[in-house]
């Protein structure tokens, strides 16, 4: 039997053999650092949850209407009338937010091992662009349930394109297709959800990966594996990926799915944080809700939009500090000038603003789902305020720290007090 | 120490940091979803008191034999408004004559437990007072001005509201204590509709989770197989 495949295998791989190539070269001999931890698993658990959600939707497509008088019978009817269909519907709910979370802390582990430096400015500002990508994705993919949420959501998304100076009206109204959020729109963010932009995420993947496998893998060290080359031409601190990293990973895909499944199958709405209550009331485009939250993942964002004053009765500057607030991002591998990279061996002044910046975001998040009413207001004097909300307050003061982190950080990494750096991993 | 003092007390000073207090404390709902004779008379108290003006029209008759009922028993039972078993709840009344009646038309009740919540329903439905300034004359303390009138008042009675306090009126059909009992069934129902696969869901949780457990042991010895030769 075993000498049957061998031998089925030889005769496709004398015909085709750049699959095996390819395999060897990604996989069974790439070389890993050896001394990978904890943090390093969220990137091969991006890629399982976007293989999640890819099967996922395509059963939910089988079902769903993109007609806005059909949109949210066509999801109740997939939670109760198919087959199955209400796993599908919360594998794919789930996922959304699981894509969210992996991603989230994929992004700080390359903020605390220097992961973007030198030379892996490409990998990184690839990664910003996935980023981007998926909130795009997931935007356009909470429209399709047609709920209150999705509803206003999108009104209130697509309305801050339209406080861009001069073009701004025309712009959401060709991203609309029509004056308001309507079956135009739901149409179009279908198309867009389903084809578009999964594709564009598939190839900003691969060029993701290519470009970390022409570098190599950073490490919790920071340190290049390739400087020590064995006599057989490998780094000595690296192990070949496969199979040591394909099994590793395997294990914390087990974990990652079991605490995916409890909340799947327990608390799929996640106290209203991954099903939104408001969800669950059709699409009125006469009744605007009292309150409009984005879902969980948008919310820093939605916090700074809401921090930053309108001018001359124009949200754009909200809108501009939000744009910038992601785009930052990318100019993240040339603001940093510290000589090394991982957070083990930079001083205390990148650990400080590291740990600022942290808190101000999960704040800024928190911030988000709440009305600014959450904290309540300050009485007298506080007249000369534009606001007198505190949480508005807070925000504003996460909102300077956060931008801080990245406008200062030319200055306090280059001064920060660091430690030497080991030639050889620690493992 | 004193510094830390001194930041508490001007914490505790900060002027006018006032917390945004809900008006109607919620009750909590005491409803069982796996208690079946309690399903089964909160669908009999939908389809005799709600289905005339609120529909289900994701639900199917055909599914309530998850409640522990034959499709004959649902057939004679339950199904005032439907010729077809496998039809779904809808309500015999249009959108239009709902809103003629009653300003808004009633909304559907498919998800209504997912949207409010079994505790909003469950105080709701217990809420609801004679008010002759309103104009079906009844309002709600949850829910102020809201438009339906007390479809239950039968059972309940008429209650009024003098400063906050309650005040019966007339007796209803039944006691207090049997009409909190109605409507936690009611609200089971309710809760039950808007997620019928709920009960079905959590079973199958423990089983993929036990996979889950099995697989990760595997895996885990798996890796460490493969590990031991890492120095």
């Amino acid at each position: 039997m075993a000498s049957r495949l061998m031998a089925l295998w030889d005769w496709f791989d004398s015909r085709m053999p750049s699959v095996g190539d390819e395999f060897r070269k990604h996989m069974a001999e790439y070389y890993a650092p050896k001394n990978f931890n904890f943090w390093y698993f969220f990137g091969a658990l991006s890629i399982l949850v976007l293989a999640i959600q890819i099967v996922s939707g395509i059963f939910l497509t089988m079902n769903y209407k993109p007609d806005a008088a059909l949109a949210f019978g066509s999801v109740e009817y997939i939670m109760r009338d198919v087959p199955g269909g209400w796993v599908i519907r919360y594998i794919h709910s789930t996922g959304a937010s699981a894509f969210f979370v992996v991603v989230y802390l994929h992004m700080f582990r390359g903020l605390l091992y220097g992961s973007y430096k030198q030379p892996r400015e490409l990998v990184w500002i690839f990664g910003v662009l996935i980023y981007l990508t998926l909130m795009a994705e997931a935007f356009m993919g909470y429209l399709l349930p047609w709920g209150q949420m999705s509803y206003w959501g999108a009104q209130v998304i697509v309305n801050l394109f339209g406080t861009i100076p001069f073009i701004g009206p025309d712009l959401a109204l060709w991203i609309r297709g029509d004056y308001v959020v309507s079956d135009a729109t739901l149409n179009r963010f279908f198309a867009l959800h389903v084809i578009a932009l999964p594709l564009v995420l598939l190839g900003l993947v691969v060029a993701h990966l290519l470009a970390l496998h022409d570098v190599g893998s950073n490490n919790p060290d920071g340190i290049e594996i390739k400087k020590h080359k064995g006599p057989d031409g490998h780094p000595v601190d690296g192990i070949p990926f496969h199979p040591y990293y394909t099994v590793k990973d395997l294990m914390g895909a087990v974990v990652f799915l079991a605490i995916f499944c409890v909340v799947m199958f327990f608390m799929p709405e996640l106290g209203g944080y991954f099903l939104e209550h408001n969800n669950f009331i059709p699409a009125d485009p006469l009744k605007t809700p009292e309150h409009i939250a984005p879902v969980w993942y948008f919310t820093p964002y939605y916090s700074i939009l809401r921090a930053v004053p309108p001018l001359f009765n124009s949200q754009f500057p909200g809108v501009l500090a939000m744009g910038i607030a992601t785009l930052i991002l990318f100019f993240l591998p040339w603001l940093d000038r510290s000589p090394v990279k991982s957070i083990r061996y930079r001083g205390p002044y990148y650990k400080g603003a590291l740990a600022i910046f942290v808190v101000a975001f999960l704040l800024l998040g928190y911030l988000g789902v709440k009305p600014t009413t959450v904290w309540g207001q300050f009485s007298d004097p506080a007249d000369l305020l534009d606001t007198k909300d505190v949480a508005t307050w807070v925000a504003r003061v996460c909102t300077i720290l956060y931008f801080l982190f990245f406008l200062l950080m030319p200055w306090y990494s280059r001064r920060d007090k660091v430690l030497p750096v080991p030639e050889r991993v620690t493992h | 120490m004193r510094a830390l003092k001194a930041l508490l007390a001007t914490l505790a000073l900060v002027p006018g940091i006032v917390l945004g207090a809900e008006t109607v404390r919620l009750d909590r709902s005491p409803h069982d979803p796996t208690d079946l004779p309690s399903l089964q008379a909160g669908a009999r108290t939908f389809v005799n008191y709600c289905i005339g003006c609120h529909g289900m029209q994701y639900m199917r008759y055909n599914r309530l034999r998850d409640l522990g009922l034959t499709e004959s028993q649902i057939r004679d039972n339950l199904m005032f408004t439907a010729e077809k078993v496998g039809a779904t709840m809808k309500t015999p009344m249009s959108a239009k004559e709902g809103k003629l009646w009653f300003g808004v038309p009633p909304p559907d009740l498919s998800v209504v437990a997912r949207s409010r919540g079994a505790d909003w329903l469950y105080t709701y439905l217990r809420s609801f007072y004679r008010d002759p300034k309103s104009a079906t004359g009844w309002n709600n303390a949850l829910f102020p001005n809201v438009a339906m009138p007390h479809a239950l008042w039968t059972l309940q009675g008429e209650l009024r509201r003098v400063d906050g306090r309650w005040e019966t009126l007339s007796e209803g059909a039944q006691s207090r204590p049997q009409y909190d009992a109605t409507v936690r069934d009611l609200v089971n129902f309710l809760a039950y509709v808007g997620e019928p696969a709920a009960l079905e869901r959590k079973a199958w949780g423990i089983v993929v989770l036990f996979v889950l457990g099995i697989l990760f042991v595997l895996t885990w010895l798996l890796k460490k197989e493969f590990w031991k030769d890492v120095k």
